[in-house]
């Protein structure tokens, strides 16, 4: 079963409950597509087996065999080429790598040539095979690293997938392959106004999801208030409790320490087990 | 010379707008005969690298100097290959602002931000 782990904001518990649930599998991978700040090894220390970088095609010019018939600048629709006094200037990090200016150049002119943009790191933390994608720091899209992540997953078995905050296209390519989502909120009203983003995300995609109750207070909780609006599942309420947050703050995972919250995340897996299945 | 201005409106009393590139028009202004035309800018709605092609657009024009309030390094790049020197806006009409590049008053834009893409840019 792949899993993807989201939510509208950061910090509101996505790489937590990604890696606590990872480890309360009997094996799974954790994938941390949160490529511009990945830390779920943070947690997991994975031994690193294999770093390979992340590529990306670009075009280059020659000009001696460059025509200036300029159908490649007036191509592009992310005006990554510009012709100014009988030279190209092509602008890398706004290039989308549709290969279109390469196909259009009448006399072949444009070739491709590889741009790295980052790296995929794959490691062992005991039962976890751990995959982390890391952007290169300046690089404007993360989605060819999500993409060559998603790859890289086997068909079967647990898969845990820790997204990137928010609900642009580096998440729409996160959670593309998961049979599953989880959406991770916490008590506040800015919690919710993200938890509502990414709610509209999950039903253009037309995934299975419930929510995870983080951070939970005794008094009432608006995302929870949410969650019954919309008759959402609630798939779990982890409380706030701050000896979680001393562990948490110091790497340590809870499931791997603490019988409590080791019988929670199992618990939660045998809820979203059933779930995908019904 | 041939001068450009982001402009808001097709008038000389217009003030300059305060984006580059997706500013709805330019004026370019023939300093030299006094006569001016105003140039739709097509990079405005551009899904991105509106000042790449805004840039592209007025070199094509053939403009020598361009007085902005800011502008993005991407757009500074093009700009820059093509031998545009680039002035600082002053806060007042087009008219005004013309007025002070022809006396000299005004200074080299050397402030090249690293680009809004789409999040803000609207203030000057």
């Amino acid at each position: 079963m792949r899993i993807a782990v989201l939510s509208g904001k950061g910090g509101t518990g996505k790489t937590f409950v990604s890696v606590n649930l990872s480890c309360a599998a009997e094996q799974s991978v954790y994938v941390d597509c949160d490529v511009e700040e990945p830390n779920g090894h943070l947690f997991l220390k994975p031994e690193i087996t294999t770093k390979a970088p992340v590529t990306v095609i670009v075009p280059e010019v020659d000009m001696d065999k460059c025509i200036r018939c300029r159908k490649c600048v007036d191509f592009c629709k992310y005006n990554a080429l510009a012709l100014v006094k009988d030279k190209m200037l092509v602008f890398y990090e706004v290039c989308h790598s549709c290969g279109g200016c390469a196909l259009l150049c009448p006399v072949k002119a444009i070739t491709e040539k590889e741009r790295a943009i980052g790296t995929i790191e794959e490691g062992e933390s005991g039962n976890v095979r751990v995959l982390t994608g890391c952007l290169n720091t300046g690089e404007v899209s993360g989605v060819p690293i999500i993409k060559g992540l998603i790859d890289k997953l086997p068909k079967d078995g647990d898969i845990v997938i820790d997204c990137p905050p928010g609900s642009a296209c580096i998440v729409m390519e996160s959670i593309r392959e998961a049979d599953y989502c989880i959406l991770v909120a916490e008590p506040t009203l800015f919690g919710v106004h993200n938890l509502s983003m990414v709610y509209d995300l999950i039903r253009l995609f037309d995934k299975p999801f419930g929510v995870v109750l983080n951070k939970c207070l005794p008094e009432e909780n608006p995302a929870e208030q949410f969650c019954v609006e919309h008759q959402i599942k609630i798939l779990a309420k982890i409380p706030y409790d701050e000896e979680l947050g001393r562990l948490n703050s110091k790497g340590h995972i809870v499931a791997r320490e603490d019988e409590r919250y080791r019988e929670l995340f199992e618990r939660l897996l045998e809820a979203l087990r059933k779930e995908a299945i019904s | 010379m041939k001068v450009a201005l982001p402009v808001e409106s097709k008038s000389l009393k217009a003030p300059v707008c305060p984006s580059f590139g997706r500013t709805p028009l330019y004026v370019l202004i023939d300093t030299d005969g006094g006569t001016h035309e105003f140039l739709e800018n097509a990079a405005a709605a551009s899904q991105g690298g509106a000042g790449i092609k805004a840039a592209q657009e007025l070199v094509d024009c053939g403009v020598a100097a361009l007085i902005t309030y800011r502008c993005g390094e991407n757009a500074a790049q093009v700009l820059n290959a093509a031998g545009i020197k680039m002035y600082k806006a002053q806060d007042g009409s087009v008219n005004d602002n013309i007025a002070a590049f022809k006396d000299g008053k005004l200074s080299l834009l050397i402030e090249i931000h690293p680009g809004f893409h789409n999040h803000g840019g609207g203030k000057k």
